[in-house]
C-alpha cells in the first residue's frame, strides 16, 4: 500500500504538471485522463472502493470525453495552450499557497484513527445519503435538480440560434 | 374658581388665532370683519376671566392660588412639568395685557379698516396676545422661554406686517435679531440654572436662591443671563436700537408692543425672577445701572426726534429704564439688607410693575393718539402737523392727559408709580436718582414738545412747502368713534390707574391720595417736570426762544442725539460690517470654502483620481480576479497563522 | 515512514496548487477548465483522506457531491466556452474581457 501510494502520487503530480505545462492541448487532455486514473487509484489505497469506481466512471468516462469534445469543437489545438501575462504572479500565488497549506497541514495535530475501515463502503455510503435521520436526502435531490438544470443550461447555451 | 380658568385666558386668543388662520382666511376671506369680531370677543372674554382671577387671587391667602400642574416631557430623569402660576404679579399682568390688547383691537377695527391684510393682522394680534398671556402664566422657565420666543416671533410678524415695504421688513428683521442676542443669554442662563439646580420650576428656583442653595457666582451669572434676555426684549441699553425702528409696523401694533406685550415681557421676567436677582448684589446693581442709564440715554434722543412715533418709542425705552431702575434699586436695598427680605421681594415687584401697569395705559393711549393723528394727516412727522387741537379735540384731550400722566403730574397715574421709583432710588442709589431726576425734566420737555408741535399753532402740513398752507385741509377730521372710544377709555385709565391699590396688592405700599403731596420729593420732581413743560412751551408754542439758535448753540449735542449716538452706525458699520462680515464671516467663509469645501472637493477629487487609477485593475480578466481572490485567501490564512 | 493523513493532505495541496497555477496562468479556456477539474479532484482526495483517517462518512458524501457539481460545472463551462467561441472565434481568456469597465 505504501508503495502504491508513492507511485500513484508521483504519477498524479507528474501528469497534473504535464496538464498545466504542456503546450499541446490534446496531450494535456490525455494527461488529465491519466491524472484522473491515478487519483482513482489513490481512492483505492484509501479503501474508498465506491468512489474509486465513481471517479473512473464520471471523470475518466464523462468529463474527460466532454473536454476532448470541447477541444475538438473549438479547433484551437494548433494554437496550443500558451501561458498568459500573469504566469509569474500565478506561479508565486500557487507556490505560496502550497507553502501555506503544507505549513498548516504539518503544523496541525491531527486526531487520526490509523486502522482502516475494512467494510466495503457502498452500503454505508448509501445509508449516509438516504437514511431518514442524519441523511442527505434533501441535498441529494437538490443536486439532482442541479444536474438537470446544468444539462438544460448546456443545451440552451450551445443550441444554434 | 375652576382650575381651567387661567388656562382658558391663554387659550381663548390662541383659538381665535387658529380660527382666523385656518377657517376665516381660507374659507371666509370675503368677510374679514369676522376676524376682528372673533379677536375682540375672545380677548374680551379673557379680560373678564382675568378679572375673575384677580378677584380670586386677592381673596386667596398670600395672594397665591395653587394650580395643578401636568407632566409635559420626561427625558431620562428629567421631568418637565407645565402648569400655571397665578399670583398677584400674574394677575396684574393678565389684566394689563388683556385690557390694553382689547382696547387696541377695538381701535384697530377702525385703523386697519380696508387693509388687505385685515384678517392676517387680527390673527397675529390674537397670537401675540396669547403668547404674552402664556408667558405671564408659565410656571417654569422652559415654558416661559417658549412663549418668550413666541412673543418675539409675533413682534417680528407684526412689525413686518407691511412686508412689501423694505423699511418694514428691515425693521422686523432687526427687531428679531437684536432681541435674539439677548435671548441667547437668557437661554444660556436657563440651561446654566438647570445644570446647577436640576429644575426649571421658577418657584423651586426661588426657594433655592433664597435659601442660599445656589452659589453666589452662579446666581450672579444666571441673573445676568436672564437680564440680558430682558435687555433685549425691553429694549434696554445697549440692545435698544430695535424699538425705534419697530415703528414701521401698524400703529396699534406699536401701542401693543410698547404697552402690554413685547417690552413688558422683559420687565415681567425680571419681576418674576426677582428673588434670584435680589440674592445677588452685582446682578441688581447691573439692573439698576442699566435701567437708570437707559432712562436718561433714551430721553436725550427723544428730545430731538421729529417722528412722533420715534419720540414715543424713545420715551418707552426711557420709561422701561425707570421700571428696571425701580426693580434694581429695591433689589440693591434687599441685597444690602437695608430692606428685609419679606418686605423687599414684594416691594421690588410692586415698584417696577406698578409703573408698568400705569405705563401700559398712558403709553398705549399715546400711540393710539399718534395713530389717530396719522389717520387724519397721513404723516408721522411733527414738523408737518400743528393746529390739530381744533379739528381733533378728542385726540388732543386724551393725548394731553396721557402726556401729563407720563410726565408724572399729580394726581395722574404716572405720578404715583414714578414717585415710588424715585423714592427708592434716593434711598439706595443716589447717583442713579439724579439721573432719574434729570430724566423727569427731559421727559416733560419732549412730551410737551410733541403736544405743542402737533396740536398747537397752525397746520403746517399739506402744501406748506409751497406757501399755500391751509389750516382747514378737507382731509383733517376727527377719527371715527371706533378709534376714539378706546382712547377715551384709556384716558380714563391713564388718570385713575394710579389710584388703584395695585402697589399694595403686589406687596408694596400705597400712598394716600393727598398724602403723597406731603413728600418733598413729589414737589421736586413736579417742579422739574413743570420746568420741562415750560421750556417746551417757550420754544415751540410761545416762541420766546428760537429753536434754531438753541440748536446752533448745542450743535454737537444735537447731532449726537439726533444721530442716536451713532449706535445704529456702530452696530451696522462697525460690529456687523467690520467685526462680523469682514472678520468673523470672512473667516468663516474662508474656512467654509477652503477647509470644508476643500475637504469635500478633496475627497471627491481624490476619489476620482483614485478611481482613474484603480479602474485599471478592473481588466475584465477573470484570472486577475482569481489572483486577487487567492492573494486575499493567503492574507487571511497568514493572519491566522501569525495572530491566531 | 508510514503513509498517513499528512501525506494525502500534502498530495492534495500539491495537486490543488498545480491546478491553481494552471487556472490562473493559462490562456486557453479549456485548459483553465481542466485545471479546475484538477483542483476539485485535489479537494476530493482531502475529503476521502479525512474519511479514511477520521471514519467520517460525510467525507465521502461530500466527495460525491463535489463530483456531481464538477460534472455539472464541466458541462455548463464547456457549453459557455463553445458558445463564446462561436461568437468571438477565440477561447483566449485574455481576449475575452466582456467584464471590463
Amino acid at each position: 500500500m505504501e508503495v502504491a501510494f508513492w507511485i500513484l502520487a508521483v504519477i498524479s503530480v507528474a501528469s497534473a504538471l504535464a496538464v498545466v505545462f504542456l503546450r499541446h492541448i490534446f496531450r494535456a487532455a490525455l494527461f488529465l485522463v491519466l491524472c484522473f486514473f491515478a487519483i482513482a487509484g489513490i481512492y483505492a489505497t484509501l479503501n474508498a472502493d465506491f468512489l474509486a469506481a465513481a471517479q473512473v466512471l464520471i471523470y475518466v468516462g464523462a468529463i474527460a470525453v466532454l473536454i476532448i469534445f470541447a477541444i475538438m469543437l473549438t479547433r484551437e489545438t494548433q494554437q496550443g495552450s500558451p501561458s498568459g501575462r500573469f504566469r509569474l504572479i500565478a506561479f508565486l500565488v500557487g507556490a505560496m499557497f502550497l507553502v501555506t497549506m503544507i505549513l498548516v497541514v504539518t503544523g496541525t495535530d491531527w486526531q487520526v484513527i490509523t486502522e482502516a475501515p475494512t467494510e466495503p463502503t457502498t452500503s454505508s455510503l448509501a445509508q449516509a445519503l438516504f437514511s431518514r435521520e442524519e441523511g442527505f436526502v434533501l441535498p441529494f435531490e437538490i443536486v439532482a435538480a442541479l444536474l438537470l438544470a446544468a444539462v438544460i443550461g448546456a443545451i440552451a447555451l450551445v443550441r444554434e440560434k | 374658581m375652576p382650575s381651567g380658568v387661567p388656562l382658558a385666558i391663554f387659550l381663548l386668543p390662541f383659538f381665535s388665532f387658529i380660527v382666523i388662520s385656518f377657517v376665516i382666511r381660507p374659507f371666509l376671506n370675503s368677510k374679514p370683519q369676522l376676524s376682528g369680531y372673533i379677536t375682540i370677543t375672545s380677548i374680551g372674554t379673557s379680560l373678564i376671566l382675568s378679572l375673575w382671577v384677580l378677584a380670586e387671587v386677592s381673596s386667596a391667602p398670600g395672594h397665591m392660588l395653587s394650580m395643578p400642574d401636568y407632566e409635559w416631557l420626561v427625558i431620562g430623569d428629567t421631568v418637565i412639568r407645565f402648569g400655571v402660576t397665578v399670583d398677584a404679579l400674574a394677575a396684574i399682568m393678565l389684566i394689563v395685557v388683556t385690557s390694553v390688547s382689547l382696547l387696541v383691537q377695538v381701535y384697530s377695527q377702525g385703523y386697519m379698516h380696508g387693509d388687505p391684510g385685515y384678517s392676517r393682522y387680527f390673527a397675529f394680534m390674537s397670537l401675540f396676545t396669547a403668547f404674552m398671556l402664556g408667558l405671564v402664566l408659565a410656571d417654569n422657565l422652559i415654558i416661559l422661554y417658549v412663549f418668550w420666543e413666541g412673543v418675539g416671533l409675533c413682534s417680528y410678524l407684526l412689525i413686518g406686517f407691511w412686508f412689501h415695504r423694505p423699511a418694514a421688513a428691515r425693521a422686523a428683521t432687526k427687531a428679531f435679531i437684536v432681541t435674539r442676542i439677548g435671548d441667547f443669554g437668557f437661554l444660556a442662563a436657563i440651561l446654566f440654572l438647570y445644570f446647577k439646580t436640576g429644575t426649571f420650576d421658577i418657584g423651586e428656583l426661588h426657594h433655592l436662591a433664597l435659601a442660599g442653595a445656589i452659589g453666589g457666582t452662579v446666581l450672579t451669572w444666571a441673573a445676568i443671563g436672564v437680564f440680558s434676555g430682558a435687555i433685549g426684549k425691553s429694549a434696554q441699553f445697549p440692545l435698544h436700537t430695535w424699538l425705534p425702528d419697530a415703528m414701521e409696523g401698524p400703529t396699534p401694533v406699536s401701542a401693543l408692543i410698547h404697552a402690554a406685550t413685547m417690552v413688558a415681557a422683559g420687565i415681567y421676567l425680571v419681576a418674576r425672577m426677582f428673588p434670584i436677582f435680589a440674592s445677588s448684589l452685582t446682578a441688581v446693581t447691573t439692573v439698576a445701572a442699566i435701567g437708570g442709564f437707559t432712562a436718561i440715554f433714551a430721553a436725550t434722543m427723544g428730545l430731538v426726534m421729529n417722528d412722533i412715533k420715534r419720540v414715543l418709542a424713545y420715551s418707552t425705552i426711557s420709561q422701561l429704564g425707570y421700571m428696571m431702575l425701580g426693580l434694581g434699586v429695591v433689589g440693591i436695598g434687599v441685597a444690602n439688607d437695608a430692606i428685609s427680605l419679606e418686605v423687599g421681594l414684594g416691594l421690588g415687584v410692586a415698584v417696577g410693575i406698578f409703573h408698568l401697569f400705569n405705563h401700559a395705559f398712558f403709553k398705549s393711549l399715546l400711540f393710539l393718539g399718534a395713530g389717530s393723528v396719522n389717520h387724519a394727516t397721513g404723516t408721522f412727522d411733527i414738523r408737518e402737523m400743528g393746529g390739530l387741537r381744533k379739528v381733533m379735540p378728542w385726540t388732543y384731550a386724551t393725548f394731553l392727559i396721557a402726556s401729563l400722566s407720563i410726565v408724572g403730574i399729580w394726581p395722574l397715574a404716572g405720578f404715583w408709580s414714578k414717585e415710588g421709583i424715585l423714592d427708592h432710588a434716593w434711598d439706595h442709589q443716589t447717583a442713579l436718582f439724579f439721573l432719574a431726576m434729570i430724566t423727569v425734566f427731559m421727559t416733560a420737555f419732549y412730551m410737551f414738545r410733541l403736544v405743542f408741535l402737533t396740536f398747537a399753532g397752525e397746520y403746517r402740513g399739506g402744501n406748506a412747502g409751497h406757501g399755500g398752507a391751509s389750516a382747514h385741509a378737507p382731509s383733517l377730521r376727527e377719527s371715527p368713534l371706533m378709534m376714539v372710544a378706546p382712547m377715551g377709555l384709556l384716558a380714563i385709565l391713564a388718570v385713575i390707574s394710579g389710584w388703584l391699590p395695585v402697589s399694595s396688592f403686589l406687596g408694596g405700599k400705597s400712598e394716600s391720595f393727598f398724602g403723597a403731596l406731603a413728600h418733598p420729593m413729589a414737589w421736586v420732581s413736579m417742579v422739574l417736570a413743570g420746568l420741562g413743560i415750560l421750556l417746551a412751551y417757550a420754544l415751540y408754542s410761545a416762541r420766546w426762544l428760537s429753536v434754531e439758535s438753541l440748536r446752533r448753540r448745542f450743535a454737537p449735542l444735537h447731532t449726537l442725539f439726533s444721530r442716536k449716538y451713532w449706535f445704529d452706525e456702530l452696530y451696522e458699520r462697525v460690529i456687523v460690517v467690520r467685526v462680523l462680515v469682514d472678520g468673523i464671516f470672512a473667516l468663516l467663509n474662508w474656512f467654509d470654502t477652503r477647509i470644508v469645501d476643500g475637504v469635500v472637493n478633496g475627497v471627491a477629487g481624490g476619489t476620482i483620481a483614485a478611481g482613474r487609477v484603480i479602474r485599471r485593475l478592473e481588466t475584465g480578466q477573470l484570472q486577475v480576479y482569481g489572483i486577487a481572490i487567492f492573494i486575499g485567501v493567503l492574507a487571511i490564512v497568514a493572519c491566522f497563522l501569525i495572530f491566531g | 515512514m508510514t503513509v498517513g493523513l499528512e501525506h494525502f493532505l500534502i498530495l492534495s495541496a500539491i495537486l490543488f496548487s498545480i491546478g491553481l497555477y494552471g487556472a490562473l496562468a493559462k490562456r486557453n479556456a479549456v485548459v483553465i477548465l481542466m485545471s479546475i477539474e484538477i483542483m476539485l479532484n485535489a479537494v476530493n482526495i482531502a475529503m476521502v483522506a479525512f474519511w479514511r483517517y477520521g471514519h467520517l462518512i460525510t467525507g465521502q458524501v461530500f466527495a460525491i457531491f463535489i463530483m456531481v457539481v464538477a460534472a455539472a460545472e464541466a458541462a455548463v463551462g464547456l457549453a459557455i466556452i463553445i458558445s463564446i467561441y462561436r461568437s468571438r472565434e477565440t477561447v483566449d481568456v485574455e481576449k475575452i474581457d466582456l467584464m471590463k469597465w
